[in-house]
């Protein structure tokens, strides 16, 4: 196994409350490799987002801050990094897919100027090279007529246009390292199987890498080599794709999947019982212990750590 | 119980749009364009397709927030207008997708699904007290948290509560609109095992309209799909799941990323966007995007037809 691209290690990312601090990344470790696809998947509120925005520097300070650990690439911790040196790297070689084509994109600006921007500054091209590369990431994209694009605004492009647009400007500088953070989230499945399919395509020409995140696991199933589940802010459980479908070994991870509507099949539901808890008042011992079928007393006082386990990596008193 | 409780019949909604210059020029978006559906007692209707494609208006045509151009809607043997708004109000209740925009901020959980008790003079004070403790229980809320307002409640509690104020007055159709799509997978789950379970105990209708497939294959007796105001095909969701007729189903169900790595079928994608309704392709909506297109599909509308029992499909390969 070659050196991970990107490795991210006991990261912790704090942001300051009115009821006090929250951890919403609360000591993740994870490695992505080369050629490897990520998913980080989890429900609303687990810090998939939070960690993607800490990997890209791009936690607003105040109210929050990375307070421990580091994000290696290159032989550099990008978090020791200056915000002037950071941007010589994001949106170069490291570059982020964003949620909401709908906001992610400024509406008063052209896409031909919003894709050159990033040539402009990363590549110092002129105007009209700017242009014509922009011309190629939209073909790349599978943009028809990129050439007449160039002059459009976003608001006249559809929804999985627009996120083709926002795939452009990720991938214009060749990024080594693309993270997409819920790309499909707001598009229909038709759209979204392209989406996904353009993804998978681009990963390999570029020979990067790709982070997934999202909260769909059919999509995970579709397009990932390796995946980490979050919850509460901590990662519960990380493995290969096929381990996580085949065998989950954390409760949670089974619970989703329980959770899944599949298609033919109409047999009962067996969700996870309850709501995900608010990182405020998170319970004493594991964080999933209230919704856990199989606490016991050790989960409801301490927390368990990550471990490895052959090749994955869990959270659970279960697996010790 | 076989007996229908709502036929539509070549329904129709077209939204006038103004464009060009001074918004002379006057087209219209066919938002629904000749639709016919029945749903018969006890059962669930599915309502499939991208966004755009008509299914919110037909749910609004339906529980007559929205008035249709053209055709007829018979709810239980009459048509829909022939009853008056609270006779309406009290057999067809509606389920709406955003649990956060539709429930009042400033009325508490037990005056919100009691309101229509209190509007129709249900019972005294008391009892429409226990009543609403009642449907607390039955969504799985706890009775005291009728005093408590909707921001102390996370989308999936609040969407129990809309369910509870849905079947307050013990409706005989509930149009449930994207009940679950702004909700995590657990709580989504939960919801969904709420939804079958109220209806194998009180017996209502649903129509269940969702962009997912799985989600809707999962809860419907009969699935229709929709694209760009038209139903394509109609079938039981076991058949519409195990024999899709329209090309159109079979790239949605293709496109249904399905949460095993071992299942992942032949990637059929198809290019492109929906086109916009207000300029819809002639003939079949689907024939742009269409693999098995041949002329007559650019020229003709299919109609749509029964293939077997039971299963419709509006297509010219059938």
């Amino acid at each position: 196994m070659t050196a991970p691209k990107l490795k991210i290690k006991n990261l912790t990312t704090s942001f300051a409350t009115p009821g006090g601090i929250i951890k919403a990344v609360d000591n993740a470790s994870l490695d992505l490799g080369q050629g490897e696809t990520l998913a980080v998947v989890g429900e609303s509120g687990c810090g998939k987002t939070v960690l993607s925005l800490s990997v890209m520097g791009l936690i607003p300070d105040p109210p929050g801050r990375i307070t421990a650990g580091q994000v290696i690439y290159r032989d550099q911790d990008l978090v020791q990094l200056s915000e002037q040196e950071m941007q010589k790297i994001r949106g170069n070689s490291l570059s982020m897919v964003f949620q909401e084509p709908m906001t992610s994109l400024n509406p008063v600006f052209k896409i031909g100027g919003q894709i050159g921007e990033t040539l402009r500054l990363h590549k110092g091209m002129g105007k009209q090279q700017a242009a014509e590369a922009a011309v190629e990431a939209l073909k790349l994209v599978g943009i028809p007529n990129p050439q007449k694009r160039l002059e459009n605004f976003p608001h006249e492009l559809s929804g999985g246009m627009r996120q083709r647009v926002m795939i452009a400007m990720a991938l214009v500088c060749s990024p080594e390292i693309l993270i997409a953070d819920e790309p499909t989230t707001a598009l229909d499945v038709t759209i979204q199987s392209q989406i996904l399919r353009l993804l998978d395509n681009l990963k390999h020409k570029m020979n990067g890498s790709l982070m997934l995140i999202t909260h769909d696991l059919g999509v995970v199933a579709r397009v990932a080599t390796r995946v980490a589940v979050m919850y509460a802010g901590q990662i519960v459980e990380s493995a290969p794709i096929s381990d996580i479908f085949k065998e989950p070994l954390h409760p949670y991870t089974q619970g989703l999947l329980n959770s899944v509507p599949r298609l033919g099949c109409r047999m009962e539901l067996n969700p996870i019982p309850g709501n995900v808890p608010a990182l405020l008042n998170l319970p004493k011992g594991c964080r999933f212990n209230p919704r856990c079928s199989h606490a016991f007393d050790l989960c409801r006082e301490q927390e368990p750590q990550l471990i490895d386990r052959g090749g994955r990596q869990i959270r659970c008193w279960l697996h010790r | 119980m076989n007996e229908n409780i709502l036929e539509i019949k070549n329904l129709k909604r077209h939204y006038p749009v103004s464009s060009g210059l001074l918004s002379l020029s006057k087209t219209t978006v066919k938002a629904v364009n000749g639709v016919s559906l029945e749903i018969k007692k006890g059962e669930t209707l599915g309502l499939v397709g991208e966004s755009g494609c008509g299914k919110s208006t037909l749910a609004r045509l339906l529980t007559g927030l929205e008035k249709a151009d053209h055709g007829s809607i018979n709810f239980k043997g009459h048509k829909l207008n022939e009853w008056t708004a609270t006779e309406r109000s009290t057999m067809l209740q509606m389920v709406f997708q955003d649990p956060y925009s539709s429930l009042n901020p400033r009325q508490r959980i037990g005056s919100i699904i009691s309101e229509s008790m209190r509007i129709h003079k249900s019972g005294s004070k008391t009892e429409i007290q226990r009543r609403v403790e009642e449907l607390l229980v039955q969504v799985g809320l706890r009775p005291e948290h009728h005093k408590r307002y909707p921001h102390e409640f996370s989308g999936g509690q609040r969407q129990r509560v809309a369910i509870a104020r849905a079947i307050a007055m013990n409706p005989d159709l509930i149009i449930c609109d994207e009940p679950v799509s702004a909700l995590d997978v657990s709580v989504q789950a939960q919801v969904l095992n709420l939804l079958k379970s109220i209806q194998k105990e009180f017996g209502m209708s649903y129509v269940f309209i969702s962009h997912d497939l799985s989600v809707v294959s999962h809860i419907s007796d009969h699935v229709a799909v929709m694209y760009l105001g038209q139903l394509m095909e109609i079938a039981s969701a076991e058949e519409l799941y195990r024999n899709p007729l329209h090309p159109y189903t079979q790239i949605l169900l293709d496109a249904v990323p399905v949460p095993d790595p071992d299942m992942q079928g032949e990637d059929v994608i198809i290019d492109g966007d929906m086109p916009s309704p207000i300029s819809p392709p002639s003939g079949c909506p689907f024939h742009p995007r269409c693999p098995k297109a041949m002329d007559i599909c650019s020229q003709t509308q299919p109609k749509l037809k029964e293939t077997v029992s039971g299963h419709k499909v509006a297509c010219h390969l059938y």
